[in-house]
């Protein structure tokens, strides 16, 4: 497939609930093209739609219209294994739960989408402790989920999207479970991950120390894009990241 | 843990009743027979009850089991895992998990079954556990348990991987 400049595509992408009898819009005709390699983030306050933006980026959840393309594929035309097969390799997520399996180690965490893969054993665990190393956990092998911490949790979730080398990596809110401090050192990684791997990186957030990385912002309010803006045109009194201490 | 213990304990009343069923032994006076068919007809519908709350047990506790598990299923759905392979994964769980449970119940059944006996008809009673009551017992109770077990494990596991990834995610429990 011939590389495109544009790795998702999003068109009027729209997605309906049901609460009862009310009917809610949480997506209603979003737009936006996002390039390969670029690290953007989608903004907006709790129930604008950015999360169900994600999902419907990610192919987690199928919208009532519109389509979304990756590499030029329209997700709607894939039945569920070439679904699961476009997870498996191309897209890589990380959650604010950090969903790691709690009775695995971190390093099987992170073999675990190489299993799915059908890369061979030996090849995967190999694989599994260079990203482990990459994240700086190379030392925490084989502790279980509960003997991390939030940071390091988080960090093996990365290392485990990372796992089958995707071109596109979706982090839902990295950094909402995490205390600030942890929170940057996670962002550094993401963007060190961007820049060196050249992996795509898109966040749903509403963390402004995100903003200062990304290279574009996308800000979503009910259910719209509201605006979209390249980082230098963003006025951000941050101070860099310990700006925000500054301002309590 | 919970529920392997669900499984343990609903076989090993199984066991117990059934083992305890086998063991009667139809009279010599033909004055007691009325009361032996009584007995036996008593004795039939504890088996039966008992296979029914084995039954009702075991699917709830796989219930359970499975469905507390539904965001460890998203997951598994967004790291790419084919919906047959995750299924596959919680049948395997399950079959261990009800083989093993199972014998456990059954040795825990059987043993109480057996120092019962023995406790009320003396140490002569060792004879009445021939090897067809034994291995009858053994073979019913590991079939019904991974039998069971597996049914209940596949329809939410199945139910579990159809979901829309994100709808699995999710899931509160």
């Amino acid at each position: 497939m011939a590389a495109t400049e544009y790795i998702v595509r999003t068109k009027d992408v729209v997605k309906i609930f049901k609460l009862g009898d009310e009917v809610l819009k949480a997506l209603n005709g979003v737009s936006v093209d996002i390039k390969r390699g670029e690290y953007v983030s989608i903004m907006g306050p709790s129930g604008s739609g950015k999360s169900t933006l994600f999902n419907a980026i990610g192919g987690l959840d199928k919208p009532d219209s519109g389509s979304v393309f990756i590499n030029d594929v329209d997700m709607a035309q894939l039945d569920a294994s070439e679904l699961a097969y476009l997870r498996c390799h191309t897209i890589g997520y990380i959650f604010q739960t950090f969903n790691l399996i709690t009775v695995m180690t971190a390093l099987e965490n992170v073999t675990l989408p190489t299993i799915f893969a059908g890369t061979p054993n030996d090849e995967g665990i190999q694989r599994g402790m260079d990203l482990l190393k990459l994240v700086g956990l190379d030392h925490r092998l084989h502790h279980k989920p509960s003997q991390l911490s939030g940071g390091q949790q988080q960090r093996v979730a990365i290392a485990r999207s990372l796992a089958n080398n995707p071109s596109i990596i979706l982090a839902d809110e990295p950094t909402g479970n995490l205390d600030s401090k942890t929170g940057e050192e996670i962002i550094t990684l993401l963007r060190k991950l961007n820049k060196e791997q050249g992996v795509t990186i898109i966040t749903a957030t509403h963390d402004y120390k995100m903003v200062d990385v990304s290279d574009r912002v996308i800000w979503i309010r009910d259910g719209k894009v509201e605006k979209i803006q390249n980082r230098e045109d963003i006025d951000l009194d941050l101070g860099g990241f310990g700006g925000e201490k500054d301002h309590l | 843990m919970v529920t392997g213990a669900g499984i343990f304990l609903g076989i090993a009343f199984l066991c117990y009743s059934g083992t305890t069923y086998l063991l009667q032994k139809v009279p010599s006076d033909p004055s007691l027979l009325h009361d032996y068919q009584l007995d036996h007809n008593r004795q039939l519908w504890l088996v039966a009850m008992a296979l029914l709350v084995c039954t009702v047990g075991i699917t709830n506790s796989m219930l359970m089991s499975v469905s507390e598990r539904f965001r460890e299923i998203g997951t598994m759905k967004c790291l790419g895992a084919l919906d047959s392979l995750i299924v596959r994964l919680f049948l395997i769980e399950a079959i261990f998990m009800g083989v093993v449970s199972s014998f456990g119940g059954w040795l825990f059944g059987f043993l109480t079954v057996f120092l019962v006996h023995i406790l009320t008809g003396g140490p002569g009673a060792v004879h009445d556990f021939t090897w067809t009551v034994i291995g009858s017992v053994f073979l019913g109770s590991i079939v019904i348990g991974a039998t069971v077990t597996l049914i209940a494990a596949l329809l939410p596991a199945r139910h579990a991987s159809r979901l829309p990834a994100a709808a699995a995610l999710r899931t509160e429990v």
